[in-house]
Parts: C-alpha cells; sequence; structure tokens
C-alpha cells in the first residue's frame, strides 16, 4: 500500500498570466523527489495544459477559483488535481478527442488533453454542467 | 509593468522575415506574439516565415495553436513556414500534433 509522504494545496485566480506560476510551483514541489529533468517538464506541461483549459474555458469572468492539489507517494508517483467552479464540459469525451476545441479564433490547437494524456501516466476527466470540472493526473517517476 | 515571459524579435531581409522567440510559449504570452508576428506578416509580406525556436524554454499547446495559427495565416499569404532550432521538447509537443506532417511547414533542426 503506498503512503502519501507530502501533500499541497494551493487556489489561484483564473488568469491567465498565473499559467507560468501554477507550473512553476507545481514543479518546484515536486522536485524533491528527484524525477529526471524530462519527467519534470512533462509534469509541468500536462500543469498548463489544465490549468490554462480552466482559465480559457471555466468561467464567463475572469478570476473564478483554480483549486490545485498535488499529492506526493512513497512509490515515486504524483498525483496532480486541478478543479475548477465553472461552467463544466458537456461531453468530455468530445473534448478529449484530438484537435477539438469551442475556442472560435482559431488559436486554440484542440490538443491539451492529447498533451496531458502523452505527458503523464494516467489521466481522469470529470466533469458537470453548472458544478464544474476535475482533471486528475498521475505521473509515475523512474 | 508586468515582465515577458515571451520576446520576439524581428528581421526581414529580402523575402524572408525571421522572428526569434525566446522565453516560455503559453497561453498568455503567446497572445502578445501573435499579435507581433501578425503585424508583422502583413507590413513584411514575405515569401517565407522564419521562426527561431532556439531560445523557447517552455511550451504547451498554446504554442501548437500559435505556430498553426500563423501557417494558416501564411498559407492564405503565400507563405512558407520554417521552424528552426526546436528543442527536443519542443519536437515533442509538435509530435503530439503530428506537425511534421502539414504541408508548408517545415522543422530545421
Amino acid at each position: 500500500m503506498k503512503k502519501k509522504i507530502n501533500e499541497l494545496k494551493l487556489t489561484l485566480p483564473a488568469l491567465s498570466a498565473n499559467e507560468g506560476a501554477a507550473r512553476a510551483i507545481v514543479g518546484a514541489f515536486c522536485a524533491q523527489l528527484d524525477p529526471t529533468v524530462e519527467e519534470l517538464a512533462d509534469l509541468k506541461c500536462a500543469v498548463s495544459e489544465a490549468v490554462t483549459n480552466a482559465i480559457v474555458h471555466a468561467y464567463d469572468t475572469p478570476g473564478g477559483p483554480i483549486y490545485i492539489s498535488v499529492a506526493l507517494f512513497d512509490d515515486r508517483s504524483i498525483t496532480v488535481v486541478i478543479r475548477d467552479r465553472g461552467c463544466g464540459i458537456a461531453d468530455v469525451a468530445q473534448a478529449r478527442q484530438p484537435l477539438f476545441t469551442t475556442g472560435a479564433d482559431g488559436e486554440r490547437s484542440g490538443m491539451g488533453f492529447s498533451v496531458m494524456e502523452t505527458f503523464t501516466d494516467r489521466l481522469l476527466v470529470r466533469s458537470r454542467i453548472g458544478v464544474g470540472t476535475r482533471v486528475t493526473m498521475k505521473k509515475c517517476l523512474s | 509593468m508586468e515582465k515577458e515571459t515571451l520576446t520576439v524579435a524581428l528581421l526581414s531581409e529580402g523575402d524572408t522575415l525571421t522572428a526569434t522567440l525566446s522565453g516560455e510559449i503559453d497561453h498568455h504570452s503567446a497572445a502578445t506574439a501573435r499579435e507581433t508576428l501578425d503585424r508583422a506578416l502583413f507590413k513584411h509580406r514575405p515569401r517565407v516565415l522564419c521562426l527561431d525556436l532556439g531560445g523557447v524554454s517552455f511550451m504547451d499547446s498554446s504554442g501548437l495553436g500559435l505556430v498553426l495559427g500563423r501557417a494558416a495565416l501564411c498559407e492564405e499569404l503565400g507563405a512558407a513556414v520554417r521552424l528552426l532550432r526546436p528543442s527536443l521538447r519542443v519536437r515533442k509537443i509538435f509530435a503530439v500534433a503530428g506537425l511534421d506532417r502539414i504541408e508548408n511547414i517545415t522543422l530545421q533542426v
């Protein structure tokens, strides 16, 4: 049975200026498990994607809360949960399809969930309309 | 004044416009870079847009959006896109999207 050895909880307003801070803080916290440069870069990228999704899509007006929690385990696995209380995703399976985006300006690649999936070992997305979205990512370090 | 996490330096030579991107490309920083690049594309109307990515220290899928959006605009303007010096990390993101299969984009390592 794996044991939790450390935990970080962080709340940030959904402002695009916080994307860099979110991935930097999570990266710095996870560094204590001594990940490889590649593993850390993968994790920071996946966090950036999930936080960006919440910032871009969750709230009608900027600044709603984004809750980030990170748990480190003694088997060298990391669980990151990124949650919002925003509008929710109507069809999660569709949203997870590569190239799917609701961004009308053509500047969103629609690859956010694909990047999260590629760069972590497990991705779970739960969402309810009007309640919010919870993205759970698990990364197992070597 | 907020510190810029991504800078774009432009050089127009003949029919080539080179944009050197340095720093972190995310959704926040991509917005300003997009405006700078589009303004330069309309001003110079190059045949080739070179995006020098050698100084990019972080990129997520917002960088893909930035590149794909410029590639679409370049196609309208009849220009080709060359991506110069992408790091292994940047190439890893491109690989997720299969960027190497897009016709008017060339990757030069």
